[in-house]
């Protein structure tokens, strides 16, 4: 039998991380960004039906970058949980500040070590209405499992330091959904240095105005007349 | 201590688990206690059995652009009246709903998981369930009843909904066992049911539209109550009256209290016409 080499533990969580990020930093962007009503999340995706983004429970969304297979686990894994609670105690009794901690163990133990590699993924949870204020609440996971509130607007996943400077100058509070996506769309095509279609993007968020289920997508015309006004 | 991954992965779904998109058997195996009784396969003693809470007559008939569906708001306890405002109807989503009969409790607990159960589905898997597929998914958790249907406890709903994209309308009725059967026209269930479907024999016309439906349905609750003891009238004093929801391309609606004293009132003048006083 082969002896295994030794790796100091450093070196060896030091090459995980660097595996981790370039894998995120290898696939497309994605913002997210409050607006008066909620938050926006805004992506290249030219798929129409692999999403990124989903409804997690009544106020509580998910959005992800990376490895489809990895974060989609991931999701359905969020939306069991938050149902199960849900159906035990009462459905407002359900939080993104609880999923996300869970989230946080579960890419936290992933990227310790057992499995061969870790997750190439970052999260986004994301809840209106919940807090006193009603504002937004956005958890940022990342692929080792650390945790992050965010405020105002975030972005994960490709090459994320142009993008953020955009929205740096162009984001401002108050802004409407209509002027939120198009803040967002401007910063992924500025940062790109090409235009992005309307057909290549993935725009959903969650809308505090709704009556129970605050996700919402915007799609085909609605988006094509969104990012034209 | 963090967890160690293949815990916590172990938690995470199996792909090919045809299960893995149902609330149901997630619950069963996350926590197994919060299963209800009417779906766990309790047995539950003999003198506990008498002091349950039963009811009812639900309906539901077709119109040309949607369905009606309606509940009476009795529920007794052997010969004592228990609750006079009971609601049976309950929306499953936004396009279908379940009117339930039989033991009161088992009966809002299958409504509840039935509701979460659909919902579960459509964000697990991006869409909502066919109106086929509920209706059977429905009649799976009857049949999974029947441990408790055999000790007594019968829960049979009534399940009506539309297809959301076209607007068509479809009743589903079961029994005891989760047998599903379609109803062509309109369907109901319940100890006052032969009374009701009576009068919707004779009322129901499948082309008028939802207003004339739900005035049939709360006539033939009005005839049904007048038969069986288990069924309730108007409380015109309290202003309790049945539930009429309608269904449509547009979603689920319930009638409100206002709207459905004007059916109710109808019915009354209708009848006394025929007898004038002496």
């Amino acid at each position: 039998m082969a002896t295994p080499f030794y790796v100091a533990p450093e070196q060896f969580m030091k090459d995980r991380a660097e595996y981790a990020r370039k894998g995120i930093a290898r696939g497309r962007a994605l913002v997210a960004a409050e607006y008066a009503d909620g938050v926006v999340f805004v992506s290249e995706n030219p798929s129409r039906s692999l999403h990124k983004t989903s409804e997690i429970y009544d106020r509580i969304g998910f959005a992800a970058v990376g490895r489809y297979n990895e974060f989609e686990s991931m999701r359905v894994a969020g939306i069991r949980l938050a149902d199960v609670k849900g159906y035990q105690y009462a459905r407002e009794d359900v939080t993104a500040k609880s999923l996300a901690n869970a989230y946080s163990q579960a890419l936290g133990a992933i990227f310790m070590g057992g499995e061969a590699k870790p997750y190439e993924v970052e999260l986004l949870i994301a809840e209106v209405g919940h807090a006193a204020a009603g504002g937004l609440e956005l958890y940022h996971i990342l692929y080792d499992g650390s945790i992050v509130d965010e405020h105002r607007f975030v972005v994960i996943g490709g090459e994320t330091e142009p993008i953020a400077q955009a929205l740096e100058e162009t984001w401002h509070d108050g802004l409407d959904r209509d002027a939120a996506v198009r803040v967002c769309v401007q910063a992924l095509e500025r940062a790109a240095g090409r235009p992005v279609e309307a057909g290549d993007l993935e725009v959903s968020g969650l809308d505090g105005t709704r009556p129970r289920r605050r996700f919402f997508r915007v799609r085909d015309d609605v988006l094509r007349q969104t990012l034209t006004s | 201590m963090t967890f160690r991954a293949d815990e916590l992965l172990s938690g995470l779904p199996s792909p090919f688990d045809a299960r893995g998109s149902s609330f149901f058997e997630t619950l069963r195996r996350q926590a197994p206690d919060a299963v209800p009784p009417v779906l766990s396969g309790a047995v539950l003693p003999e003198s506990l059995r008498e002091r349950l809470v039963e009811g009812t007559t639900v309906l539901a008939v077709l119109s040309a652009s949607g369905v009606i569906i309606a509940g009476d708001r009795r529920a007794t306890a052997g010969n004592l009246i228990s609750r006079g405002d009971m609601r049976k109807i309950f929306p499953a989503d936004d396009s279908s709903a379940v009117g339930i009969s039989g033991t009161a409790g088992p009966a809002m607990e299958l409504a509840r998981i039935f509701a979460t159960e659909l919902e579960h589905y459509e964000k697990v898997e991006g869409e909502p369930l066919s109106l086929e597929g509920k209706s059977n998914k429905l009649a799976g958790l009857v049949r999974a009843h029947l441990p408790l249907a055999m000790q007594g406890l019968v829960v049979v709903p009534l399940f009506a909904g539309v297809e959301p994209k076209t607007g068509d309308g479809s009743i589903y009725e079961y029994d005891p066992v989760g047998g599903r059967y379609r109803a062509t026209t309109y369907a109901a269930t319940g100890s006052g049911s032969l009374a009701a479907r009576a009068t919707l024999k004779r009322l129901v016309d499948p082309r008028a539209d939802l207003a004339a439906a739900a005035g049939v349905a709360v006539e033939a609750l009005f005839d049904a109550a007048e038969e069986d003891s288990a069924t309730g009238g108007p409380d015109l004093i309290r202003h309790i009256y049945p539930i009429v929801a309608e269904i449509d391309a547009a979603g689920y609606r319930e009638l409100g209290d206002d709207q459905v004293a004007t059916y109710v009132e109808a019915t009354v003048q209708r009848r006394r016409d025929r007898y004038p006083s002496a």
